[in-house]
């Protein structure tokens, strides 16, 4: 990096007028997009609860398969197969999807990068109400006859193409279709808005390379999204034409389902698993990647240190995002497709764990000789580390084809995309909420209450995912309402109580959080313009930051975004905004 | 704080690390290719294990040794270390791509290789929610299928669909359970007739999905006799958790033996 102020041009003042007065344009219809990145944290929110009371009905259905539970009372296996098909879609799309890129990165790119708002805030907008729209069809399909659809997240035809083929295949799983399609459509735009400001409005001085990494983590997302989505769409729409059109993309011909012969010819089931994982692979770096970035920013907030090797991490970053195009069909081993493309996939897989190594590498590097702050963001950031090289290094077995064939469609891969795409991805969340916390609502979340949160969450997620490795191994497929027909599952049977148990425990904890975050909300202590000491510029300026984010200022930027502990600097941090000197590096 | 998060970390990792070595969690494997695919576990197991163990015992040391003191000292200020960068990727990319050479050889002989000359051809049918298996008889060819002759209720070949006035088909055995002679190749051919199923026998260290419209041609051999289970692995519908097997290896004597009394039944 130079010292030399970039070429980035500053944002123009004049697109962000006023503050809006009436409740409605306000709150509800509102173009700003710290309002909009709230509304979309929010919708994450009320998803999670969603999709974790339905994992939790799950995990008891699974132990004790007659037991009555509330408001749910006593589960059938295709309603089993409802709710885990329900939580995967939730958690994947509503929760890792919407939280930390469209939540924080509304909240937190344009503030990172010195701009007043995203570029088109009237897309912003859109993007956010089509989403909450797709939310409530997604939903609507648990209402409607038949239930929801049963056929999982990846919803794999001919099963969710002939609505014979299971209850929930009819109406539900149109329902779902549509509801993923508006989904698609609102991520496209939202990935539009993010590049566009990420290029366009950047503040003076604020080059490619001095934004902070949670900047590139979004670009980069914001990438995988619109190259990703349009595919997904383009899959669903194929689909909901096959079910009501008597078109057969996905359907060959000669089936017959529950005695009836099925009306379609020359379509390839295969086809879908194309689209999908097309899709679906990118889509697991869409989860992680900000968390990556939020990860990234606080190891070195709060080990008061540089980012060890920040152009490494830029570089990772990429490479993951452009490799991450290259290996879908490693979700495809066991599919019938070609074995000898499951070469290329399996090749393209290993290979992306290189840059994965090095992330992991940089963020022990940055706390290497540094001074840790034992902040509750910190202790979530920390255990993103630990979860992330845990489910991580499930991968290499997956990998490789020929070890994917005990393990394919085992609990080692619920395990494994558990640990890296569900919980270190939580993770990256609840860091990004306690640090951000402060400049959103004005106020510090519980400091205690936040600790005791991350001990049993991070123990607890260890007790449920680490033994699913173990279930896997001794071949127990996933998506099994009941091990009791399987004869080899039965003495599984302790090790699946187990799980439920810490889940029981787990689920309960997050009570915590809820409670920490409304109650601080209202109650919590005031909070400092830069509580944490911080150097990125959602720090220069007020709590929470006035509707143009920097008050009539355009913030100036003059170094990178990590300079802490700078030798003879009389703080151990120098602002992005700060022109004092730093050594040449 | 530091002192806690480092025991966190430590006891995870050795808690985690223990019972994947406590107990034999694998299957009994009995397949001519079973231990080329567990040796291949076994090499990667060794080399994750050690950089899991590593990862994480680092990153509790750190956290610990690099806490904050209440000193005045300032961290160090380092922006990395590019040397260090370099020898990191390096390794990794030996170690990954290394592995995965190692390994692809066990995958192209259990998948690019057809079935040996002579294997005994058998078809395993998927649908909802159960398999069934086919046996050519004596003129080692399956008889013709017709969806629109497809009837599972009764069972037998009426439940496949198979044309009684094909010739071939005379002498085709549908069984449900997947009896096999020991020490011989098996020529299998995956077909369902509604949704997709995964055949997946763990002892074998063997999976492959049933996708409709294909016909997909695997290959094994079984290497010691006994009962071993068939589960469903790919997600069929509200049954899939029951939809299971057995496949029953027996001596190559006994196995003609029971081919003949299902011949015989047929009559």
């Amino acid at each position: 990096m130079t010292q030399s102020q970039g070429p980035a041009g500053a944002a123009p003042a004049t697109v962000h007028g006023h503050a809006p007065t009436g409740f409605i344009r306000k709150y509800i219809f509102s173009l700003d997009h710290k309002v909009i990145g709230i509304q979309y944290y929010f919708l994450a929110l009320s998803a999670v609860c969603v999709g974790m009371i339905l994992s939790l009905a799950m995990r008891i259905h699974m132990v004790w398969p007659d037991a009555s539970i509330p408001f749910f009372g006593a589960i059938k296996p295709e309603q089993y197969l409802t709710l885990m098909t329900m939580h995967g879609t939730i958690m994947v799309f509503f929760v890792l999807t919407t939280a930390p890129q469209s939540g924080f990165g509304n909240y937190f790119l344009p503030i990172q990068i010195g701009a007043p708002d995203m570029a088109f805030p009237t897309l912003n907008m859109l993007s956010f109400w089509t989403t909450f729209l797709s939310f409530a069809v997604m939903i609507s399909a648990f209402f409607v006859a038949g239930g929801a659809p049963l056929s999982g997240w990846t919803n794999y035809p001919t099963l969710s193409a002939i609505p014979l083929a299971g209850p929930g295949e009819g109406l539900g799983e149109d329902l779902w279709l549509i509801s993923i399609a508006l989904f698609c459509v609102a991520s496209m735009m939202g990935a539009l808005n993010f590049i566009t400001t990420t290029l366009d409005l950047r503040a003076k001085g604020m080059t490619l390379m001095r934004m902070p990494l949670t900047c590139w983590s979004w670009f980069i997302t914001a990438i995988l999204g619109l190259l990703a989505f349009g595919v997904l769409l383009a899959g669903g729409i194929l689909l909901l034409m096959d079910r009501n059109l008597g078109t057969s993309f996905f359907v060959p011909g000669g089936l017959v389902v529950s005695g009836v012969p099925v009306q379609h010819s020359g379509g390839s089931p295969l086809l879908w698993q194309h689209l999908f994982w097309f899709f679906g692979h990118p889509e697991v770096y869409i989860a992680i990647l900000p968390g990556m970035g939020v990860a990234s920013q606080l190891l070195s907030t709060f080990s008061r240190k540089p980012i060890f090797g920040y152009k490494a991490m830029v570089y990772a970053m990429m490479s993951i995002g452009i490799l991450g195009f290259m290996v879908w069909g490693h979700h495809m081993f066991m599919s019938g497709m070609s074995p000898y493309s499951a070469f290329a996939f399996s090749f393209m897989t290993m290979a992306i764990g290189v840059p994965s190594a090095i992330k992991t590498f940089n963020w022990l590097g940055t706390m290497w000789k540094g001074k840790i702050r034992f902040t509750v963001p910190m202790l979530f950031a920390i255990g993103f580390v630990s979860l992330f090289v845990s489910g991580g290094l499930s991968g290499p077995f997956l990998a490789q084809p020929a070890i994917d064939i005990p393990l394919h469609d085992t609990y080692f891969v619920v395990a494994h995309f558990h640990l890296i795409m569900g919980v270190a991805a939580i993770f990256g969340i609840f860091a990004a909420t306690y640090y951000w916390f402060p400049k959103m609502y004005g106020r510090m979340m519980n400091d205690t209450l936040g600790k005791i949160h991350f001990v049993i969450t991070f123990i607890g997620a260890y007790c449920i995912f680490m033994p699913m490795h173990y279930l896997g191994m001794a071949g127990n497929p996933r998506r099994y309402s009941q091990f009791t027909e399987v004869k080899y599952l039965a003495p599984l049977l302790p090790i699946h109580k187990f799980i439920t148990y810490a889940a029981i425990i787990t689920v309960s904890a997050q009570l915590i959080f809820l409670f920490n975050f409304f109650w601080s909300m209202k109650k919590g202590k005031k909070a400092a313009q830069n509580p944490w000491e911080a150097t990125t510029l959602e720090w220069t300026t007020a709590t929470p930051p006035p509707h143009d984010n920097f008050g009539g200022v355009t913030p100036v930027v003059y170094h990178g975004p990590y300079e802490y502990s700078v030798p003879g600097a009389d703080k151990d941090y120098i602002m992005q905004t700060d022109p004092a000197p730093v050594p040449a590096h | 704080m530091g002192l806690a998060l480092l025991l966190i970390i430590w006891l995870i990792t050795f808690f985690s690390s223990y019972f994947f070595v406590a107990h034999a969690w694998w299957p009994h494997a009995i397949s001519a290719s079973a231990p080329y695919i567990d040796h291949q576990w076994h090499l990667t197991f060794v080399a994750m294990g050690v950089i899991f163990i590593m990862a994480q015992v680092t990153l509790g040391l750190f956290v610990w040794r690099f806490r904050d003191r209440g000193d005045t000292a300032k961290a160090s200020y380092s922006h990395g270390n590019n040397k260090l960068e370099l020898t990191w990727t390096v390794l990794t990319a030996v170690l990954f791509l290394g592995l995965n050479a190692i390994g692809s050889p066990i995958w192209a002989a259990e998948r690019f290789q057809p079935a040996d000359q002579g294997a005994m051809k058998v078809e395993v049918t998927g649908l909802q929610f159960a398999w069934y298996f086919r046996y050519t008889g004596a003129d080692n060819k399956f008889g013709s299928t017709r969806p629109e002759l497809e009837d599972a209720s009764l069972g037998g070949l009426s439940a496949l669909g198979v044309d009684p006035n094909d010739p071939t088909s005379k002498d085709d055995v549908v069984s449900g359970i997947l009896e096999l002679p020991v020490n011989t190749e098996i020529d299998l051919t995956l077909r369902s007739q509604d949704v997709i199923h995964s055949f997946f026998v763990p002892a074998m260290r063997f999976k492959q999905d049933a996708v409709p419209g294909l016909m997909i041609h695997m290959h094994f051999r079984p290497e010691q006799t006994g009962d071993y289970e068939i589960a469903c692995a790919e997600l069929c519908g509200l049954g899939h958790y029951k939809m299971h097997g057995i496949m029953r290896v027996v001596s190559e004597q006994d196995f003609q033996k029971w081919l003949a009394a299902r011949e015989a039944d047929k009559q």
